[in-house]
């Protein structure tokens, strides 16, 4: 108990309490402190990607061996994963590494390294074209779904019509001021909405904020067993 | 009736053919309609142009991946170029794994273009432009790098010490820095704005895809960014400002891509008509 919850929130508190204190605080004594726990943060950082490649190949690890349905697209995760790792430490993320030119003496430094070729031919376009996907989609809903069925659904269908047709050069070939119309609408009706939006939000982090300073919010933590 | 009928049961894959369709043709035959140039983008363009000494700094944050870079890349693109066209030295920056590779691809495309175009003003990886290299943390990173940028970094994305290279003469931390244009579709611009902007005051531009363009409007009144290029209209708009300017040859992706856009959305627009006619006929029918 002490270790799974006390030990987290006291340091959670602790390092709460002074890094707040530490803003306020110009000695160089308190802006070295700033400093490492900068640097501090930076490495709990990247630990938190073996948690990440511990966990994925975890969940497709057990898929696998469970055969639960559409198994086989774990293994071909598995394997993406660990070839694009392998590139990447042995072939060199921006410039080839000397141990890849060594085995393949034609490779040059300023040559593409395997892990940028794989970025630029087989993950740019998948993950353009899935997203690209996202206009079909869309067009099949503003169809279907944009329906004016109250007076806020017309208020909304009538602003997405102003502002979709006057962020494109036709619609300015329609109606030359309707740019300006569009930033007004942006300007003053979406931003004052956006401001209160903001506003609620940053009120809220400052609550949660203070609450897990205070030890009051738990969750983070996890359930625990 | 018939039509309203014809609307009511019309499969799905018209509309997706037809959008195809809309999509692809305007790529073969372009029309290039003119653009208005926006204050939030022509305020970006102005500030490089007007407010940074030759051998200035922009820092670019290419905080995106593959799936917004239909919008982001040509904005990083045409500032990376506007910025070595005023002799502005450029520093690419990412706090995205994926962000690493993108920006590469663009510091590629644009010393290519810029060489072949600029033979008598060549410019130089690690002399005018680099990547600082990838470090995990987000507004840890943006925090440290308010405090020293080599410490932060120690080497560039290609592996050299950030100390020895020329690009990085006389750069400290964010006091050093002109102006940042910070490139993404997602809530990272908020870290940037919140913790360099707001803690260390450095000089922000914003550059995000349309849909979250509406946003950041508060932080251009509150004069947090100064400027804002939204959508692929953004920077078809900064690219077109850069072409007057006879500089830079490289290809114009958001001008080029901006009749397909406008085709789209006209597309969409015809569709929510039809979809509303269709349900008002049917509502007034089923209550009689």
């Amino acid at each position: 108990m002490f270790v799974r919850r006390t030990l987290p929130l006291l340091v959670s508190a602790v390092f709460g309490v002074a890094l707040i204190l530490q803003f306020f605080v110009p000695h160089p004594a308190s802006k070295n402190f700033y400093n490492m726990m900068l640097d501090w943060l930076i490495i709990v950082s990247a630990f938190t990607y073996l948690i990440a490649v511990q966990s994925t190949v975890e969940l497709h690890f057990t898929k696998i061996k469970r055969k639960v349905e559409g198994w086989q697209y774990s293994i071909i995760v598995l394997i993406a994963l660990f070839v694009t790792a392998f590139l990447g430490v042995f072939g060199g993320a921006f410039m080839p590494t000397t141990l890849w030119m060594k085995i393949f003496p034609s490779v040059k430094p300023s040559d593409t390294t395997p892990l940028m070729y794989t970025y630029l031919y087989m993950q740019m376009p998948m993950q353009s074209t899935i997203f690209s996907l996202l206009a079909f989609y869309m067009a099949s809903a503003a169809f279907r779904s944009f329906r004016a069925r109250s007076f806020d659904a017309t208020l909304l269908l009538i602003t997405a019509g102003i502002v979709t047709l006057g962020r494109v050069p036709l619609g300015e070939f329609i109606y030359k001021g309707l740019p300006d119309v569009v930033e007004w609408i942006l300007k003053y009706p979406n931003m004052a909405a956006q401001r209160g939006i903001l506003i609620g939000v940053q009120l809220g982090i400052i609550a949660t904020s203070i609450k897990i300073i205070l030890g009051i919010e738990g969750k983070y933590l996890g359930g625990g067993k | 009736m018939k039509f309203i009928n014809f609307i009511n049961n019309l499969d799905k894959r018209w509309i997706y053919l037809i959008l195809a369709l809309c999509i692809i043709i305007p790529f073969l035959f372009p029309v290039g309609f003119p653009m208005k140039t926006t204050p939030p983008v022509k305020s970006i363009y102005d500030f490089i142009e007007d407010s940074i000494p030759e051998g200035g700094v922009v820092l670019i944050g290419a905080d995106y991946d593959p799936s917004t870079m239909a919008e982001l890349h040509p904005m990083a693109k045409v500032v990376a170029a506007h910025a070595l066209s005023n002799n502005l030295r450029v520093l690419f920056v990412t706090l995205y794994p994926q962000g690493a590779g993108m920006a590469q691809d663009v510091i590629d495309n644009v010393l290519r273009e810029w060489n072949k175009s600029n033979p008598d003003n060549p410019k130089e990886l690690g002399k005018d432009i680099t990547l600082l290299a990838y470090v995990p943390g987000v507004s840890a990173v943006v925090l440290k790098m308010g405090e020293d940028i080599l410490q932060t970094f120690n080497e560039d994305g290609y592996g050299n010490k950030l100390s020895e290279l020329e690009v990085m003469k006389g750069i400290k931390n964010y006091n050093n820095i002109n102006l940042m244009v910070e490139l993404a579709g997602s809530s990272v611009v908020l870290t940037w704005l919140i913790y360099a902007n707001g803690r260390y005051g450095l000089k922000m531009g914003i550059g995000t895809t349309a849909v979250s363009a509406a946003e950041y409007y508060s932080y251009l009144q509150s004069k947090q960014a100064i400027g804002m290029l939204g959508g692929l209209k953004g920077a078809a708009e900064y690219e077109h400002l850069l072409d007057e300017k006879k500089v830079y040859g490289g290809r114009k992706d958001a001008s080029i891509g901006m009749d397909a856009q406008s085709s789209a959305h006209i597309f969409f627009i015809i569709l929510i008509i039809l979809g509303n006619i269709a349900y008002f006929v049917k509502k007034r029918k089923e209550g009689k």
